[in-house]
């Protein structure tokens, strides 16, 4: 709803060479401009903010809202310009001590997402930092993921496709087949849903989630049995902003496997389509909600005619104060959040190192035959 | 933020109760001409008539509102059809050489059809020779003898069984052979030949021992029955096509496949009549073709009809359809414009008359029933009240109009009356008057508007069972198309022999494509109807009830709007003919608007309140107010990549049209091809040509399998532009303080415009407003995310109920609109429905239906829907047909899934396309190009026939006969038929259409609750026969998936254990 609104403005101040700044860092506001065409350096920049919050004797990353509503860092030359060129008209820029810093909470739907399940694990992140140190990752965000491990059988997959701010298509095709189920009066021939065909450079095949002859179960949380080719084929098109599809993967090599029903885990392949660096991918634990399919949904676009002119500014007021107050309230639930699943993830982390079978040595090829798709 | 979710509701019972008063559903009656009509039967003594189809339906029509339906289980075409006189009884041949017996039968005071009893004569090798091929005893011709219980079958192979009607017994030792017969006949006209095929059976009015038999070979026998003895031949030497024996039995008639027929004297001499008394080649010198059929009726008044089909001149006339009425001097043709089927008089058939006396003569051409009074000089056709053809020209758009007041009504039928030739006799005249129509007086009018591709509009009384043509409305005149004086110089050059008569209104080609009506709305309060067509133009129209003669204001609005790079392909606009012109009573044109580019309209709305008219194409949307005669706004919906969009209807669009039809033909043809029928050489050619298109087509769609992409919809696929929907609101769209006229506007890309109108308010009294310019202001625009058509757009008021038509409030027909409470807008697209708060345009509720079902919306439409139970409760709630063909009903506004059901197959995309939903929660959707089915999703709101017959004969006998015939077990191969015995008595046609259309058994059944647990009830109760473990399979079934995957987890657990690190 608010986001609507915030939409309705973009078309107003297009043409305007100067972009609306607006910075936040804890509940202090500043605003102020930059050129359109000429953005500066990062270094400046940088300057500019600490100075405008008066903060200049701090560490601080910058992120920004892009107009996915994703909240992305500001760290060099590229990304600022990304950052300027593309706010329209009102560049919200986020100021966060870099000691407080959550890397993990830049990327999709991280702002936009009111109804918060995504937790970082903070503990490994941290550890990891101890180790190596890894550049902020410059522009990215997740493209897919695999969730709801914990309560799926190890021989399916449940996939999920962030189609929105992806300028790559789904790019996959599916076809009618028959698959054979197990079922009481033995084997049983029952017609299904594949993946017949994947188109090169899609966002589908770029994952290395999904692959051709996967057999197609569910669609964003229904079974796809009894439904033909055209009535599927009309659901993941209807669902495509949000696709999440359950498959039996044909080469079930590379399942995920897991050592206790209670601990749900699950990679998270990411798609780094600016950076220089080759990026880890992030370990997210992430579970799917049906609700999420709800509230996560990009909301249609209204434009507001040219009637009540005079109503506009009150309204970026509103969108801009609710919005603050969604980011305070998403953030004390992952604390809570955090501070539950601590204690399940140790445990996971001690029972893959227990799993005897986590020490087997994998043929160099068994990995790579699906791509990045899958580390634990 | 507002979250809907569909979520398995808990059964609240009260509400399920609720429910079960308010939705049903029925499909109730079948409106229009049966399709494919292939047998005609009429008893004299009842007054019914039947007509059976190729498809192995069976109709029977009485009076108006009297009508039974009955299907054979083996859809096989109907070759004849016989009443048992008076009784109410009807035994049909089937192609495949089957008799069924097919009963009226009352249940509850309401009287239905039934089949009682079916027989096939059995082929008996050996009979006749060594090698008997089964064709010999395939029944050519049957005879119900006068007698009553005995009907003669002539077969193939010139043998004449005889059987016992009221069990379908073989009466064995009566059996006649063609050896018999030969005996009796001179050697010299034996020679040797068979007899061939027994081509004729006629029975006495007065004598009903004797058969007349005609034999193909052209030798005519009365066999006395009672005698089982020869009584007197007549040795044709012609080829036989059909006999006739006059009433007085001093004549017999024959007509031969020479295109000659010959009178025969009766002597009563022993020795063979030789040659008969006339014979005349009516339409000779010339070859001639067959007559197929001949009737001979004598007069009172002196002198006879020799009615008869066929026998025109082979080479000039060969390819019409025609029927020759001669009566003494006076001979009239008859040509129709499609094939005839059948033909009866209408006559007196008690025995002690004197005189035929024929009343009326009823022709079943392939396309239209034609009844001509033969009592009044000149023989007049008389307006059938029911069996309209529909499709008379293709049907290209339909809407359907409730509650229409009484005074409109009142007016269209006097402009109807102006129209027909005889306008008072016709009803009186009609002479298919049997039964009686039980059902009440349909509580309000209901007017079923049909647009055609000819420029016609009709007018249907779609109150009751009988859909009544009203008034017929004509846009042709106004344009001036190509092919205009093609017609007249046609006939003038028609000589005066044969006198050919037009007869009929079948007439499926269309002068100009143009012409074709795409869109029609109505304003039952003002009379004032918009009709808009193929080449962009939007009629506006006003009821008059005098003949004027006046100058139609044309205007033209282009859409495009100065967008560049845009040139149109496709056709002309049409050019509307200058000056006044004279225009009969009835809807008179007052203002021509014409789409550049000229499109086909794709929606159209009228405001009459504020005289305006709002019409969209693919291109854009216009609006225009009609009172001032000025464009009001134009906007281009194209997304600047389209570039389908302008090529127009003849380029791919169109060929995607046809390869539609293309398939469809292919399917229906795999479909009649898949039917026990003889093959003839016709149908072989049919069949190879369907082979010969399908090698035609493309082959890498062949060789590829049947793949989807899957892709979201992006803001230039081809076609979005398309305006789907347009809507007039008084509505708060510039805030919640100030409500005002609004119009809104739906595209294929789902996107929706809103604008507010500035409309001059009309003077206290007055009824045109100023004359001031109405204003558009555009106030919001949406763009659907999912971007899926929106295909209908309505305002909700502050109690959530739909806005009022434009006076429907002010005329105190309606509540009139909560303004006080914040509306809200509906807006539904092909994926799913949405409501929105008003002004602030923010989602309030939804329904995902594609995500869920994966079905898409193709019809919407709000409706009334009354219970059962309370007299004053209603809901109103959103009907949505889907691209399954399934009918889904949900609450509004709370978008909550009530109930569906599985209402037309989803192969029959054109039957889906065709569909409309009434105010009132029926519908209706055509089954074939010329009937509609009309269905109701409402309990309480259904129109069926009810009627009743009286009927004669012994009750007793026929209920232990029903009780000994295995009926329901007889029905194997189709579950339908079995698994709805409770349904079976309320309505045959119930029954008839579970087995015409394979849909799943439980949708003729009963509702399909959203529920799976009730719809699992509902089916159990339904089975006749369930055994424990039937209950424990169906049990399964529901949580067989889930085991599966279960199963599935445990059996592949232990194989993949390599971890991936």
């Amino acid at each position: 709803m608010n986001r609507s609104f915030h939409k309705s403005q973009t078309l107003r101040f297009y043409d305007c060479s100067a972009v609306e700044v607006k910075s936040k860092f804890g509940a202090e506001f500043r605003r102020f401009s930059l050129n359109r065409h000429k953005p500066g350096k990062f270094e400046d920049f940088y300057q500019l903010v600490v100075h405008t919050h008066h903060i200049s004797n701090t560490e601080v990353t910058i992120g920004y809202a892009d107009v996915h509503g994703d909240l992305l860092p500001i760290n060099n030359d590229d990304n600022f310009c990304k950052a300027v060129s593309s706010a329209n008209p009102l560049l919200r820029v986020f100021i966060q001590k870099r000691e407080e810093a959550d890397h993990y909470s830049f990327g999709a739907g991280t702002l936009s997402r009111k109804k918060k399940v995504l937790v970082t694990l903070r503990d490994e992140g941290l550890r990891r930092r101890a180790h190596l140190d890894i550049g902020l990752p410059h522009d990215f965000r997740p493209v897919s993921s695999i969730i709801d491990v914990d309560i799926l059988p190890e021989t399916h997959r449940r996939v999920r496709l962030y189609r929105h701010g992806c300028e790559k298509p789904l790019g996959f095709y599916i076809r009618d087949g028959t698959s054979v189920r197990v079922t009481p009066h033995g084997l049983e021939k029952v017609p299904g849903i594949f993946i017949s065909r994947m188109v090169p450079g899609g966002l589908a095949e770029s994952t290395g989630l999904l692959a051709v002859n996967d057999e197609v179960l569910e669609v964003n949380g229904i079974e796809v049995a009894g439904k033909t080719l055209d009535q599927v084929t009309d659901m993941m098109i209807a669902n495509s902003h949000n696709l999440i599809v359950t498959v039996k993967p044909a080469n079930q090599r590379n399942n995920v496997v897991r050592s206790s029903r209670t601990s749900g885990s699950s990679g998270q392949s990411t798609d780094s389509t600016t950076s220089q660096h080759s990026l880890p991918a992030t370990h997210v634990l992430q579970n799917f909600h049906p609700e999420e399919l709800e509230s996560d949904e990009e909301a249609d676009i209204v434009i507001e005619g040219t009637l009540q002119p005079q109503s506009v500014p009150r309204m970026q007021g509103a969108a801009s104060g609710s919005l603050s107050r969604a980011n305070g309230s998403t953030l004390t639930h992952r604390l809570q959040r955090d501070l539950a699943l601590h204690g399940s993830v140790h445990r996971l982390l001690c029972s893959l190192k227990a799993d005897p079978r986590h020490s087997l040595v994998l043929p160099q090829g068994g990995v790579e035959e699906h791509g990045p798709a899958i580390t634990l | 933020m507002m979250k809907f979710r569909f979520r398995r509701q808990g059964a609240d019972p009260q509400r399920e109760k609720l429910k079960q008063e308010l939705f049903a559903f029925n499909k109730t009656v079948e409106h229009g001409f049966p399709n494919q009509p292939s047998a005609l039967a009429f008893d004299p003594e009842l007054r019914i008539m039947a007509i059976g189809t190729r498809s192995g339906a069976v109709k029977i029509y009485g009076a108006p509102g009297v009508e039974f339906t009955g299907l054979h289980r083996d859809a096989a075409t109907v070759t004849q059809m016989h009443f048992l006189p008076g009784q109410g009884r009807l035994l049909t041949l089937l192609d495949d050489s089957s008799l069924h017996l097919w009963e009226i039968v009352h249940h509850n005071g309401c009287a239905h059809l039934e089949e009682a009893l079916s027989f096939q004569l059995p082929s008996r090798p050996g009979f006749d020779g060594a090698s008997t091929p089964s064709s010999l005893t395939r029944v050519t011709v049957v005879l119900l003898l006068a007698a009553g219980d005995i009907a003669a079958l002539g077969t193939e192979g010139g043998s004449i069984y005889f059987l016992d009607v009221t069990t379908l017994a073989l009466l064995e030792r009566q059996t006649l052979s063609p050896d018999e017969i030969l005996r009796s006949v001179p050697d010299d006209y034996r020679c040797g030949k068979a007899l061939g095929p027994v081509e004729s059976l006629q029975g006495h009015l007065r004598d009903p021992t004797k058969i007349l038999i005609g034999y193909s070979r052209g030798l005519l026998v009365i066999w006395n029955q009672a005698a089982q003895c020869v009584d007197h031949v007549f040795l044709g030497n012609q080829q036989l096509e059909s006999l006739c024996w006059g009433r007085n039995s001093g004549t017999i008639i024959s007509s031969h496949s020479d295109g000659s027929y010959a009178i025969w004297p009766m002597n009563t001499g022993s020795s063979p009549t030789l040659q008969p008394s006339v014979a005349t080649v009516p339409y000779g010198p010339f070859p001639c073709k067959a007559i197929n059929k001949i009737l001979w009726r004598n007069c009172e008044s002196g002198g006879h009809f020799i009615i008869f089909s066929g026998g025109m001149p082979r080479a000039s006339y060969g390819d019409r359809h025609c029927v020759s009425v001669l009566r003494a001097e006076t001979l009239v043709t008859l040509d129709f414009t499609s094939r005839i089927i059948d033909f009866f008089t209408v006559h007196s058939t008690r025995p002690e008359d004197e005189f035929d006396d024929p009343q009326a003569l009823a022709v079943l051409l392939e396309e239209e029933l034609v009844v001509l009074d033969l009592q009044t000089p000149g023989w007049p056709s008389v307006p059938a009240p029911y069996l309209a053809p529909l499709h008379s020209s293709a049907i290209t758009c339909s809407a359907h109009v409730a509650n229409v007041p009484a005074k409109l009504w009142a007016r269209i039928v006097s402009a109807g009356e102006q129209q027909s030739p005889q306008p008072i006799s016709s009803a009186s005249n009609w002479p298919i008057t049997g039964g009686r129509n039980l059902a009440q007086e349909p509580s309000q009018r209901g007017l079923l508007l049909t647009g055609h591709e000819d420029g016609t509009v009709r007018f249907w009384d779609a109150s009751g069972v009988a859909l009544r043509p009203l008034y017929k409305l004509s846009t042709a005149g106004l344009f001036q198309t190509d092919c205009e004086h093609a017609d007249s110089l046609a006939q003038a050059a028609e000589d005066d022999w044969p006198p050919f008569r037009k007869v009929g209104c079948f007439d499926p080609y269309s002068d100009d494509p143009r012409l074709g009506v795409q869109k029609v709305a109505l304003c039952k309060y003002t009379a004032q109807m918009v009709v808009a067509g193929t080449a962009g133009q939007v009629l506006v129209l006003e009821l008059n009830d005098v003949p004027t003669e006046q100058a139609v204001s044309v205007a033209s609005v282009d859409l495009l709007q100065d967008r560049e790079g845009f040139t149109w392909k496709g056709h002309e606009r049409l050019s509307p003919r200058a000056g006044p012109l004279p225009w009969p009573a009835g809807f008179q044109p007052r203002v021509l608007v014409q789409c550049l580019p000229p499109a086909a309209v794709t929606a159209v709305t009228l405001h009459a309140e504020w005289s305006l008219v709002a019409f969209g194409t693919s291109h854009g949307f216009g609006l225009f107010d009609y009172q001032r005669k000025s464009p009001v706004l134009a906007r281009c919906t194209l997304h600047p990549n389209d570039s389908l969009a302008m090529e127009g209807p003849l380029s791919r669009v169109k060929s995607l049209k046809k390869s539609l039809r293309q398939s469809f033909r292919r399917i229906r043809k795999s479909r009649v091809s898949g039917k026990k029928r003889i093959a003839n050489a016709n149908s072989k050619l049919q069949e190879a040509n369907a082979q010969l298109a399908e090698q035609a087509c493309p082959h890498d769609i062949e060789m590829t399998p049947v793949q989807r992409r899957i892709e979201p919809r992006s803001a230039d696929d081809s076609l979005s532009g398309v305006v789907r929907c347009l809507y007039f609101a008084d509505t708060f769209l510039r805030d919640a303080a100030h409500h005002g006229p609004t119009m809104w506007a739906g595209t294929n890309s789902g996107s929706v415009f809103a604008y507010a109108l500035e409309v001059p308010a009309a003077v206290a009294g007055g009824e045109k407003r100023p004359e001031r310019a109405v204003e558009a202001v555009l106030g919001k625009e949406v763009q659907l995310m999912h971007r899926a058509p929106v295909v209908a757009i309505a305002v909700l008021d502050g109690r959530g109920r739909p806005l009022p038509e434009p006076y429907e409030a002010s005329r105190d027909l309606a509540q009139a609109p909560d303004m006080q409470g914040g509306h809200a807008v509906l807006i539904a697209s092909e994926e799913q429905f949405k409501v929105f708060t008003l002004p602030k345009v923010s989602a309030k509720t939804k329904f995902k239906l594609t995500a869920h079902e994966g079905c898409r919306v193709r019809k919407v439409a709000l409706a009334t829907f009354a219970s059962v139970a309370c007299e004053d409760y209603a809901e109103t709630c959103l009907a949505c047909l889907t691209n399954l063909g399934d009918v889904h009903v949900f609450s509004v506004p709370g978008l909550r899934p009530q109930v569906h059901y599985s209402c037309i197959r989803k192969e029959d995309i054109s039957g889906i396309a065709s569909c409309v939903f009434t105010r009132h929660g029926q519908g209706f959707y055509l089954i074939s190009p010329s009937e509609f089915e009309r269905f109701s999703l409402s309990a309480r709101n259904i129109t069926e026939p009810l009627c009743s017959l009286d009927i004669s004969w012994p009750r007793d006998a026929t209920r232990a006969r029903v009780q000994e015939s295995p009926k329901l077990s007889q029905a194997n191969g189709n579950p339908s038929i079995i698994l709805a015995p409770q349904n079976c008595d309320r309505s045959p046609d119930l029954t008839h259409k579970g087995a015409d259309t394979p849909e799943p058994p439980e949708a003729t059944l009963s509702p399909m609750s959203i529920d799976s647990a009730t719809s699992a009830d509902t089916t159990l109760d339904t089975t006749g026969d369930v055994t424990v473990e039937d209950v424990k399979d169906f049990l399964g079934s529901s949580e067989e998936s889930e085991r599966n995957l279960r199963n599935l987890t445990e059996d592949e657990a232990h194989t993949c254990t390599i971890l991936i690190k």
